[in-house]
């Protein structure tokens, strides 16, 4: 079993095409280079210039926009794709959709014609700014403030953890407007390079090492009243809702990474003999191997419902905190497995389980992490 | 300007390729076929004169009906149009054969630029710009790794095995490139979108006045009698390092003209 065998329901031609393209360039443009970048910890800018250039920044977004009109079901499938060879790329990839949801569902057209066409055209990428030192799953506490005068926002504050944090071309800042609570908070679409928003020093990952993450430090930095996103007040809701759609992205990314890791400890199960035979022949370790299949196949088709409710235009919130919670623990879970499939080699670095492995735990963090999941489920549980 | 690039469709020189036992030809019906890999530097130069120069650039394609394939895959690069030579008497046909039924599409369409991958990974003769340069009575500039335009003067550098020769002709002119002349970019989802849009034309030999028996079996000048399987790799030469190591490892270079 690997990718290529993966039967895919896609519901057009077309879409099988852009599974191609996207498995050409994993294979050409990622699988090669994967093991260099994150060893020196490199931000792989131009290589996503190169999928951007082919259509990959923009997929699930209209054409009127620059986008491919894409439907969730075949972009999610695209990021798992890209996610077998390299998280942090098909992370890249997922968090600058994110950062476009915004200005795509909330944006007057006119903000629209102005900026979501370089945004979605392959050439620039997008930073989401939510949590903050003191606050991450708490959101709506958050305390970054932006003070209106003079038609420009003044924003002050401290955001954390942000994914492409240095290297983002614009950033989407969640901040306090007015007073406390949820309903205080705004979006504001900042450029990089404005003054007074400042990238602090890259935090130093366990995995993800190509996927530069800082806290942004917000002095003074002025963004023009154009540039809100919505109405005042209306932030919160904003990034609630980029965040049921970011987190089919996280789950995406996490089917593809633990598929990645199942066909790697495969083929070296294969490989490998013990007594005389394949480990693969000894059922105690294939097992394992059929849990791992199974568990990936389970979250792979969880997280395309999701998709494909939201296709639909139906409610998918639920579903989705479902797939993100179901999909990245079951990736921390076969990861963990994988490394013991291949015993020492999984430990080291000469072999890619281990940074799978390691790649793994920050999905069960991100966009949400996986208590939250549950409390949102919970909720909905609770609520009948 | 307008150019013209020849792609040919081959059986994936990264998987196992045969020659078919009852006619010692190539077997393409069981092979996974793509786009000669030269030819995608010969595609990427073409766009890349027609992104500075202006003008259409159109793929052209002897080959049987599933190269169609290719041709889309091509057109998703960024080609205007393509034109297909297809035909079923074609079969069999050997490079002296290609040349003249290329000659004949080619003399339809009128390009002041006809580029071409070196060789072929399936043949690998690199006859055919030679060939078709003199079926034409145009210049060929062969082997490029470097095309640079000038009005009408078309200058490559050489590769030669010592270092690069410059040679200049002014267009109409054959270029055939090698792999170090740029890039080759990933198509787009929009490109392979409007690939199918593109116009593809479809020529038999009929069309371009050529006889069946000119071609094919028949019209071949060249036959291949027998063909025996690659012998498998031989045992690579071991050096036991006991201090020299690194001198037998130059020798071996530069015994090999690595250095
Ligand atoms: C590599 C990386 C990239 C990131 N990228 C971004 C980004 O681009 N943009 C962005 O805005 N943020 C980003 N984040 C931040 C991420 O979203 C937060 O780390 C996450 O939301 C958790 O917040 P926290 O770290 O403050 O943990 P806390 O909120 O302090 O949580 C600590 C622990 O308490 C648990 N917990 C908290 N509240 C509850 C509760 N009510 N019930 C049960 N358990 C609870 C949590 O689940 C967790 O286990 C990134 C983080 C990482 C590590």
């Amino acid at each position: 079993m690997d990718m290529a065998s993966i039967v895919r329901l896609l519901p057009t031609p077309e879409a099988h095409e852009l599974l191609e393209l996207a498995e050409e360039l994993a294979e050409k443009e990622l699988a090669p280079k994967v093991d260099d970048f994150e060893a020196r910890g490199e931000f792989p800018r131009e290589i996503i210039r190169t999928l951007g250039r082919s259509g990959l920044l923009g997929l699930p977004y209209a054409e009127e926009f620059g986008g491919a009109a894409q439907p969730y079901e075949v972009y999610l499938q695209v990021l798992e794709v890209l996610a077998t060879r390299w998280a942090a790329v098909a992370e890249a990839i997922s968090v600058h959709t994110l950062a476009c949801y915004p200005l795509y569902y909330h944006g007057t057209a006119e903000q629209k014609e102005r900026w979501l066409p370089s945004m979605l055209g392959g050439e620039l990428l997008g930073a989401y700014c939510l949590s903050e030192p003191a606050g991450g799953s708490d959101a709506a506490n958050l305390t970054t403030k932006a003070a209106l005068t003079d038609g420009q926002y003044l924003i002050n504050g401290t955001k954390a953890w942000i994914t492409h944090g240095g290297v983002a071309d614009f950033y989407n800042v969640f901040c306090r407007t007015s007073g406390p609570g949820a309903s205080g908070i705004s979006c504001l679409l900042a450029e990089a390079g404005t003054p007074g928003l400042n990238p602090q020093a890259r935090e130093r990952t366990m995995g993800l090492k190509s996927s530069p993450v800082a806290q942004i430090a917000f002095d003074n930095a002025p963004v023009t009243a154009d540039r809100l996103i919505g109405q005042e007040g209306e932030g919160f809701r904003i990034a609630m809702g980029a965040l049921d759609s970011g987190r089919l992205g996280i789950a995406a990314c996490a089917v593809g990474l633990a598929q990645g890791a199942l066909d790697y400890a495969t083929g070296y199960a294969r490989e490998r003999t013990q007594f005389g035979k394949p480990i693969i022949d000894f059922q105690g370790l294939s097992f394992m191997l059929s849990d791992a299949a199974t568990q990936i196949a389970a979250a792979r088709a969880l997280t395309l419902y999701a998709a494909r409710l939201r296709d639909l235009g139906r409610p998918y919130s639920i579903e989705a905190a479902k797939a993100k919670l179901f999909a990245t623990d079951m990736a921390m879970k076969v990861t963990t497995d994988m490394v013991q499939v291949l015993g020492g080699a999984g430990y080291v670095a000469d072999h890619p389980v281990e940074r799978y492995f390691r790649e793994a735990k920050v999905l069960q963090i991100v966009e949400g992490t996986n208590q939250i999941q549950r409390l949102v489920i919970a909720r909905s549980l609770a609520k009948g | 300007m307008k150019i013209v690039v020849l792609v040919k469709q081959v059986p994936d020189s990264g998987a196992e390729r045969n020659l078919r036992a009852e006619d010692n030809t190539v077997d393409r019906a069981s092979a996974n076929n793509v786009i000669n890999e030269m030819d995608e530097y010969a595609i990427e130069e073409a766009l890349r004169l027609q992104e500075a120069h202006g003008g259409e650039v159109t793929v052209l394609t002897m080959g049987p009906q599933r190269a169609t394939e290719s041709i889309r895959k091509a057109l998703s690069m960024g080609p205007d149009g393509a034109v297909h030579v297809v035909d079923d008497a074609l079969s069999g046909t050997d490079a002296l054969g290609t040349s003249k039924v290329l000659a004949k599409a080619l003399e339809r369409l009128n390009a002041d630029v006809i580029i071409c991958g070196a060789e072929s990974t399936d043949a690998r003769g690199q006859v055919l710009p030679h060939m078709l340069a003199e079926r034409l009575g145009v210049a060929a500039l062969t082997g490029a790794r470097k095309l640079t335009v000038d009005g009408s003067q078309l200058t490559i550098e050489r590769q030669t095995e010592e270092g690069y020769e410059v040679v200049t002709a002014a267009t109409p002119a054959i270029v055939s490139v090698w792999d170090t002349i740029n890039e080759p970019r990933y198509p787009s989802f929009k490109g392979i979108m409007a690939a199918k849009k593109k116009p593809v034309e479809t020529l038999s030999i009929a069309d371009l006045g050529v006889d069946a028996g000119e071609v094919g079996w028949a019209g071949a000048q060249t036959t291949v009698k027998e063909h025996t399987k690659r012998p498998p790799r031989s045992a690579g030469q071991k050096v036991t390092d006991s201090g020299e190591g690194g001198v037998a490892l130059v020798d071996y270079l530069s015994s090999e003209k690595f250095v």
